[in-house]
């Protein structure tokens, strides 16, 4: 384990944002009502309050035991130490058949570029081991050209806006989760599978996922918060930015609103629509922006033959929109006849100090709550979606049918002998004649 | 789990996820023992909670003199008010088969319906059969389903004495650890349908006052069951993934054990694609 990490001391005009922080609507202490509390309002201290989420969600009838909770509790703050985080917060635990995944969403401070640098890496070392192979054997190119693939979001936007540290049990070492890619997502989305506990277990499917059980469960992490990640509208305003070559505000990025009133815990517990989505949401393409991926017609222009099959070509595909950011959850869908979310109060006998629980009914295990101006959102289950009535599994695709065109391709059955005798006696019979009546032109021309 | 040791056994399964309000346990606390005494069973046990789309159902279960065989079940919307379940019967968990599908709903008097194609006789007529059943009857036909193929017992902890009654080992002391890591020191506490099936050389081996019940490993699909270690390698857990939601706890060298259901009722049919 490394050495955590001195903080450096706080020179004066740290010391004097410092206080003021506290002299102002922010309170040192998270459990009176000062301003709207989160665990991303703190700047100070990336460590969340677990004791305090805990106890909200043991209301609520969700959590992992009081022992269990504070364990969690001690190892996050072994992250945040070992770490420069900016966030961290407790994102929930999925259960698996050999072993179970705790799971901690943080804010880092540094982008991730050497991840990035490396694969660029390994497909320069591959190109240069074509090329050798090249120059030796000449072997014919394919020229097939595969689909293009939507490149992954950038780390800090999007699906990867946040990064996952997984331990098996609070103690063990933390372990990065590797960015998403849409195309994950998108198998993700057609498969069903369980989690096993290891990380580098296969995930045997079809269609086949492009990834280990760790990019498994990053996808379905990602898909999880986009689906099941709420807060209390008015919680978080959107920030607009005016700089934007398309003209249309950007609307990724969102802040705490520092003057939320906080919503009344009945009427949070009746109605859906005082809950909004404060996560993104992921496009059918596995992004949360839309990417056209299709090529220029100026490129592949090459031939005059090119031009008119370019001319031809269908316009071009239809973006995807999906619900903008901060949607209310009244206008969530609603899958296999059932509601998409279960509201209530947690307790109905003293309700004067009740909190706001929510359940998902399509992630089974995802839950939040709302008291005042704190909420906090969990997933505890098994990371599948509910599937209704029953799974079924893609098909694999109709075997090609063989191709049909040209009459040099086009297989013809073989002579039989007998024709092959007919033939041959035709060919004979005409030869005869040839020689025959040659023979009476040079005799003729003889005499 | 029992009554009695429901304070500490529900932080042992706390593992999956589900944990009751501080509420609801106190409440649980006298309103089980106030059951005991009303229906004058032998002991309560919390069995669980159903969880509906508006409300979530909590279940306990009362045991007479032969624990497999007298069962009763109740349930409760508040912890306080109970109503008893009717006895699940073969008829009645063929017209839940036909009729209920989808979630619970969260309301006793729920109606579910269903119309099914019938073929009329030996003619190609197909006529349509409109089957119904209430929640209420779900509720039976699903706890009792959930008790047949996902309840579980320790190897030693329930002994037939020689009338044929099934009731509590008071000598069993515990799995040990190493015994308790092997998926084959559990059983399953129901009428055993996979013991029959077994050779003679088998069945000679087995002691006939705490094996009468059918193991685990006899289980079709195999990977069923996910056994596991929590709270620091203190508690053993099982997990039906058939029926998840379905936690049993033991802890070795004790005769703690026990079972809960926390869920929403549904049969994982998808399980030989999710392993």
């Amino acid at each position: 384990m490394p050495k955590p990490r001195q903080l450096a001391p706080l020179d004066g005009e740290e010391q004097r944002l410092y206080y003021e922080l506290l002299l102002g609507d922010r309170c040192p202490d998270p459990i009176s009502k000062g301003a709207p509390c989160h665990p991303w309002t703190k700047e100070e201290n990336p460590l969340p309050n677990v004791n305090e989420i805990s106890f909200f969600l043991e209301q609520a009838g969700v959590g992992l035991g009081r022992e269990e909770t504070q364990r969690t509790f001690l190892a996050l703050k072994q992250l945040v130490d070992s770490q420069e985080l900016l966030r961290c917060r407790l994102w929930g635990k999925i259960l698996g058949i050999e072993s179970n995944y705790y799971i901690a969403e943080v804010e880092g401070k540094e982008l991730d570029e050497e991840e990035e640098e490396q694969p660029d890496r390994t497909e320069e070392e591959q190109k240069d081991a074509d090329t050798d192979d090249k120059e030796e054997n000449a072997v014919p190119q394919s020229t097939y050209k595969p689909p293009p693939v939507v490149p992954k979001e950038t780390v800090g936007t999007g699906a990867n806006k946040f990064l996952y540290y997984v331990c098996k049990e609070p103690g063990l070492p933390w372990i990065k989760l590797p960015s998403v890619t849409p195309a994950q997502i998108d198998v993700s989305r057609q498969i069903r599978k369980l989690f096993t506990g290891r990380l580098e277990a296969p995930v045997k499917s079809y269609p086949p996922f492009p990834g280990n059980e760790a990019n498994y469960l990053r996808a379905q992490i990602a898909r999880i918060s986009a689906g099941t990640h709420v807060s209390p509208q008015g919680f978080f305003l959107i920030m607009e930015e005016e700089d934007d070559e398309e003209g249309e505000p950007l609307q990724d990025s969102y802040d705490v609103n520092p003057d939320f009133e906080g919503i009344p815990v009945s009427e949070m517990a009746e109605s859906l629509s005082t809950w909004v989505h404060h996560v993104q949401h992921i496009l059918p393409q596995g992004r949360c922006t839309w990417l056209n991926l299709s090529m220029k017609p100026s490129e592949d222009i090459d031939e005059d033959e090119d031009m008119e099959e370019a001319e031809e070509e269908p316009d071009e595909p239809e973006p995807e929109v999906g619900p903008p950011l901060l949607t209310p959850l009244s206008q969530d869908a609603e899958l296999f006849n059932t509601p998409p979310w279960t509201s209530k109060m947690s307790s109905t006998l003293t309700s004067v100090h009740a909190i706001a629980v929510l359940r998902s009914n399509l992630w089974q295990g995802g839950h939040a709550y709302a008291s005042g101006k704190k909420f906090e959102n969990i997933y505890v289950g098994w990371g599948v979606k509910s599937a209704g009535d029953g799974f079924s599994p893609s098909v694999p695709p109709t075997p090609l049918k063989e191709y049909v065109g040209d009459e040099e391709i086009t297989e013809v059955p073989d002579p039989t002998p007998r024709d092959e005798r007919e033939l041959a006696e035709a060919l004979v019979a005409a030869q005869e004649e040839m020689e025959g009546s040659d023979r009476e032109d040079e005799s003729d021309d003889d005499y | 789990m029992d009554a009695d040791s429901l304070h500490y056994s529900l932080e042992l399964v706390a593992g999956s996820g589900n944990i009751l309000n501080t509420e609801h346990r106190t409440a649980l606390q006298t309103s089980l023992l106030i059951l005991r005494k009303n229906y004058k069973f032998n002991r309560v046990l919390f069995w669980g909670k159903i969880m509906g789309i508006k409300e979530d159902y909590f279940i306990a279960q009362g045991r007479g003199d032969d624990e497999l065989k007298d069962k009763k079940n109740l349930y409760s919307f508040n912890c306080m008010d109970w109503f008893l379940l009717p006895p699940a019967t073969i008829p009645m968990i063929e017209e839940v088969s036909k009729a209920a599908t989808g979630r619970f709903m969260g309301d006793a008097s729920h109606v579910y319906e269903n119309t099914i194609l019938k073929k009329v006789g030996d003619e190609d007529e197909v006529e349509e059969e409109l089957v119904k059943t209430t929640e209420e009857h779900r509720l039976a036909v699903t706890i009792h389903l959930i008790d047949d193929e996902s309840s579980v017992i320790p190897r030693g902890a329930f002994i037939k004495n020689p009338h044929g009654f099934v009731q509590v080992n008071r000598c069993f002391e515990g799995l040990t650890e190493s015994q308790a890591a092997k998926l084959d020191s559990f059983l399953h506490f129901r009428d055993p349908k996979t013991l029959k099936k077994k050779s003679l050389l088998e069945l000679s081996e087995l002691n006939q006052t705490i094996d009468f019940l059918d193991l685990l490993t006899d289980d079709v699909p195999k990977g069923m069951w996910s056994l596991q270690f929590e709270n620091a390698n203190k508690v053993l857990i099982l997990r039906c993934l058939l029926w998840l939601g379905m936690t049993f706890y033991h802890v070795p060298m004790t005769p703690q054990h026990g079972y809960i259901y926390i869920g929403d009722g549904v049969r994982n049919l998808d399980l030989s694609f999710m392993l």
